[in-house]
């Protein structure tokens, strides 16, 4: 093995420059890859200061944040499965089981496990979905549209179809308090946003997850095992969505099997498309969920400030979402993609 | 390089001069000539990327040339701007890849676009009876209303064939119309071929294969590199000298040979006994590859080289048989442990198989080995990478390339290199190179010809899979020919036949010469 080494290994330049010039070439590359939708989300928040006058203000900003918390973290999930071509139907399913089971089991003597099980059952969901579209090569959009059913019915089941109560959940504080003056929602999006950029940017599996959205044929003929990353893509979205639904309990110190989560999916999802994330797979990072998610926020948040009635900011989001996605395929288009 | 007196005396059927054809960044194609008569026969030669392809899709009109070029038929200028135009003018192609409609029948797939119709009603009978007139006379055994999905590739190419006739068509382009053919179905082939020039029409033939042109061409028109490089008249058709014009230099030092010669190489590295997938393309085969030896496996396409070559690296089931590495017995079920064992096989097609087109230079050439070089935990060793990257971009001289430039933007020579660079890094005893210049420019070949060189001088068992002759004659130590999933014969070494393109035709096709 070493005797091909010379070939590999040829005179270069001194590396101490190389290697620092070519890391910040690196880092640049990935920024005006991540920067996408920043400038759009700018805009937005702009727009809404000069219409309404109060939009930029630190309450009102925390607001947002904590408003677009559970989104981000469904998103970080969602992100990892598009990321291989994948998706991932049954988020706000599994953010509603995970939810009753935390409430539920807090009402009992084991509270304390309530974020634990709730995590828990979120990622056992998630293996589900990923060894039938690892093992069974079922598709990920028929797997997950029939999981979003079936866990639906399994959450009202475990939640007798009422909602589950618990005034003195034990796991409130970061539903309803501040870290700093930071909402714990909030800093917990941004620990799963921090995690997920290692996982993609800092490890062997992050390396693979893209490939195996970019060519799914060259990773196995690599040597990759394809079912690994599939497994483990659709467990962290089964897991982060676990966690979004004891977000979600604690906010209202509640849960309803039949409508908590109803339509996170779909948020979700823009959010990850929003961000510039390709639907092929391969391409895409999880700073641009976060910024597509904080568009959704911002545009809720500020369409209500601007007293707009429910309906309209229904249609205003859906076009503003198509819209942003146009605009930024056009400038990809111009930057010189061949 | 004369042309004779007698063609020059009637105008060409069709003649192209000045062609030009520039890609944004690549010139395809440079001031290019070709004349054809009718009842006549020109083959069209050339390495791969020597343009003869962009030439035949400028005639169909697929391509626009530059402006400067002239196509007259009949000695009158005449303009193809689009496959209409061409079609009219009587030029019909016939593509590796058939273009044919599976689910129609045999005359709809004939009339398609030119359908007979009375105010809107589709004409069946009358378009099954003008076709059947034709397919009779080309000695088709089916009839119009076979359904093409239930034909042959053989009996496809016929229905191709009839269209163009049933078209009056009076130029016929064939772009390598044998790859997929038996011996005898090629048989057949060239005496329809013969027909249809004796009946007046101009053919234009492209081959790589010596032996095919030697049997039907009555001139030959070589390109290299996107230019012109001469023709050759009927009585001056030579092998060497084909070569010599394709290539553009002498082939003894175009392929370099400086590790240790035929016959003295090192103890077996790689024994396959018995493989198979269960005879669906490839029977029980046995080989043995050697330390420091260069082995090629030629034969035909779909003679079930790659199949072979997927087999022992573990891309597909194996049916029985058994792979020994450096005298132990391996069980290799996944590239996976292939790679562990410390065998690596670059695809034939990079870009479906090999590549992340999407991503960088730097993660297509760290891919094989950054789970080893990772810190605990799967954490990804940056400087490592890096270095790795600089080093492999420097030595293999992969130009216009940056550690972060995604590897879709390079040209095929640059691509086939990094993902060379991915399987060096990775330091395997065996290296199965599958098609490894195909599609690259000629000096990018002549860069990996030299790598493969010094990987068998460094003591690497180089298993080489190639259709172009030249180059497998001129790098490999020994060949062994696959004929229909068997290993036919083997060529080289003090036992065996020497290495020549007819004794390896007569292994691949089955026939002696």
């Amino acid at each position: 093995m070493s005797a091909i080494k010379p070939l590999s290994v040829g005179p270069h330049t001194p590396q101490g420059t190389a290697s620092s010039r070519d890391s910040r070439k690196l880092a640049i590359g990935r920024m005006i890859q991540v920067v996408g939708m920043l400038p759009i989300l700018i805009l937005i928040c702009v727009g809404f200061q000069l219409a309404t006058g109060k939009f930029i203000s630190p309450n009102n900003l925390a607001i947002v944040l904590q408003q677009s918390a559970i989104n981000i973290v469904l998103g970080a999930g969602m992100t990892f499965v598009i990321l291989t071509g994948g998706i991932d139907l049954s988020v706000g399913a599994i953010l509603a089981v995970s939810a009753v089971a935390a409430v539920s089991l807090s009402l009992g003597s084991l509270g304390g496990l309530a974020i634990p099980v709730a995590m828990l059952v979120g990622l056992a969901f998630g293996a589900i979905n990923g060894a039938l579209v690892a093992f069974v090569k079922l598709p990920a959009f028929i797997v997950t549209l029939g999981a979003m059913t079936a866990v639906r019915g399994i959450a009202r089941l475990l939640s007798n179809d009422t909602t589950v109560f618990n005034p003195v959940l034990p796991f409130a504080w970061i539903g309803n308090q501040r870290f700093f003056g930071v909402p714990y929602l909030v800093v917990i999006a941004l620990v799963v946003v921090a995690i997920s950029w290692f996982i993609l940017r800092r490890t062997v599996l992050g390396v693979r997850i893209y490939a195996v959205g970019g060519n799914e044929d060259a990773a196995r003929l690599s040597g990759i095992k394809v079912w690994v990353v599939l497994l483990f893509t659709y467990s962290m979205a089964g897991l982060m969505s676990g966690l979004a639904g004891a977000m979600a309990a604690a906010r209202t110190l509640s849960a309803n099997g039949a409508q908590l989560g109803m339509g996170y999916e779909l948020d979700a999802i823009a959010a990850v498309i929003l961000g510039g994330t390709s639907f092929v797979g391969g391409i895409g990072s999880i700073f641009g969920t976060l910024i597509g998610a904080l568009i959704i926020a911002v545009l809720s948040n500020g369409l209500i400030l601007m007293n707009v009635s429910e309906i309209w900011q229904l249609i205003v989001k859906g076009l503003v979402i198509i819209l942003a996605v146009s605009l930024d395929k056009y400038r990809n288009s111009r930057s010189g993609r061949t | 390089m004369s042309p004779t007196a007698m063609p020059e005396t009637i105008p060409p059927l069709l003649e192209m001069r000045g062609i030009s054809k520039t890609f944004p960044g690549t010139k395809a194609l440079r001031d290019v000539q070709l004349k054809a008569w009718g009842h006549e026969i020109l083959a069209l030669m050339g390495e791969n990327g020597a343009g003869k392809s962009t030439l035949m899709k400028v005639l169909s009109g697929a391509y626009q040339a530059d402006p400067g070029g002239d196509i007259l038929v009949d000695g009158h200028a005449i303009h193809i701007t689009n496959p209409l135009v061409a079609r009219e003018h009587g030029i019909a192609i016939i593509y590796q890849e058939l273009s044919l409609a599976p689910n129609l029948s045999v005359a709809e797939n004939i009339y398609l676009g030119r359908e007979i119709a009375h105010s809107g009603v589709i004409a069946r009978v009358e378009m099954a009876e003008s076709c059947r007139a034709v397919l009779e006379r080309l000695g088709a055994d089916f009839g119009p209303n076979t359904i093409v999905k239930t034909l042959s590739i053989a009996e496809r190419q016929l229905v191709e064939i009839a269209r163009a006739v049933h078209a009056k068509s009076r130029i016929l382009v064939m772009d390598e119309p044998t790859t997929a053919l038996s011996a005898r179905e090629t048989d057949r082939l060239f005496t329809l071929i013969k027909q249809l020039r004796d009946e007046g029409l101009a053919i234009i033939y492209i081959s790589h294969r010596m032996g095919e042109v030697y049997e039907l061409s009555d001139r030959v028109t070589v390109l290299r590199d996107g230019s012109y490089v001469g023709t050759l008249e009927k009585g001056e058709i030579a092998a060497e000298r084909l070569v010599r014009m394709m290539v553009g230099r002498d082939i003894s030092s175009f392929y370099k040979h400086d590790h240790a010669d035929r016959g003295v190489a090192g103890p077996v590295v790689l024994a396959v006994r018995d493989i198979s997938d269960g005879g669906r393309r490839v029977h029980p085969t046995s080989l043995e590859l050697h330390e420091g030896e260069v082995l090629g496996i030629a034969g035909l396409v779909g003679s079930g080289r790659t199949e072979l070559a997927r087999l022992i690296y573990g891309a597909d089931r194996r049916q029985g048989g058994t792979v020994t590495l450096g005298g132990r017995l391996l069980d290799i079920r996944s590239p996976r442990d292939a790679l562990d064992a410390g065998i690596a096989y670059l695809t034939e097609d990079r870009k479906a198989q090999g590549l992340f087109l999407a991503m960088s230079c730097h993660d297509n050439i760290n891919f094989g080995v950054i789970g080893r070089d990772a810190h605990s935990g799967g954490v990804l060793n940056l400087g490592r990478a890096l270095q790795r990257t600089l080093a492999a971009l420097s030595a293999l001289s992969i130009r216009g390339a940056t550690p972060t430039l995604d590897v879709g933007h390079l040209s095929g020579g640059n691509q086939q290199k990094v993902l060379l660079s991915r399987w060096l890094e990775v330091g395997p005893r065996v290296m199965i190179l599958d098609e490894p210049t195909r599609g690259i420019d000629i000096g990018a070949k002549q860069e990996i010809y030299r790598l493969i060189d010094r990987l068998a001088a460094s003591g690497v068992g180089v298993l080489v899979i190639s259709s172009e002759m030249p180059e497998i004659i001129g790098i490999c130590d020994r060949i062994l020919v696959m004929r229909e999933g068997r290993i036919e014969g083997e060529l080289g070494g003090p036992d065996h036949k020497a290495i020549t393109q007819e004794n390896i035709m007569a292994y691949a096709s089955g026939v002696e010469l």
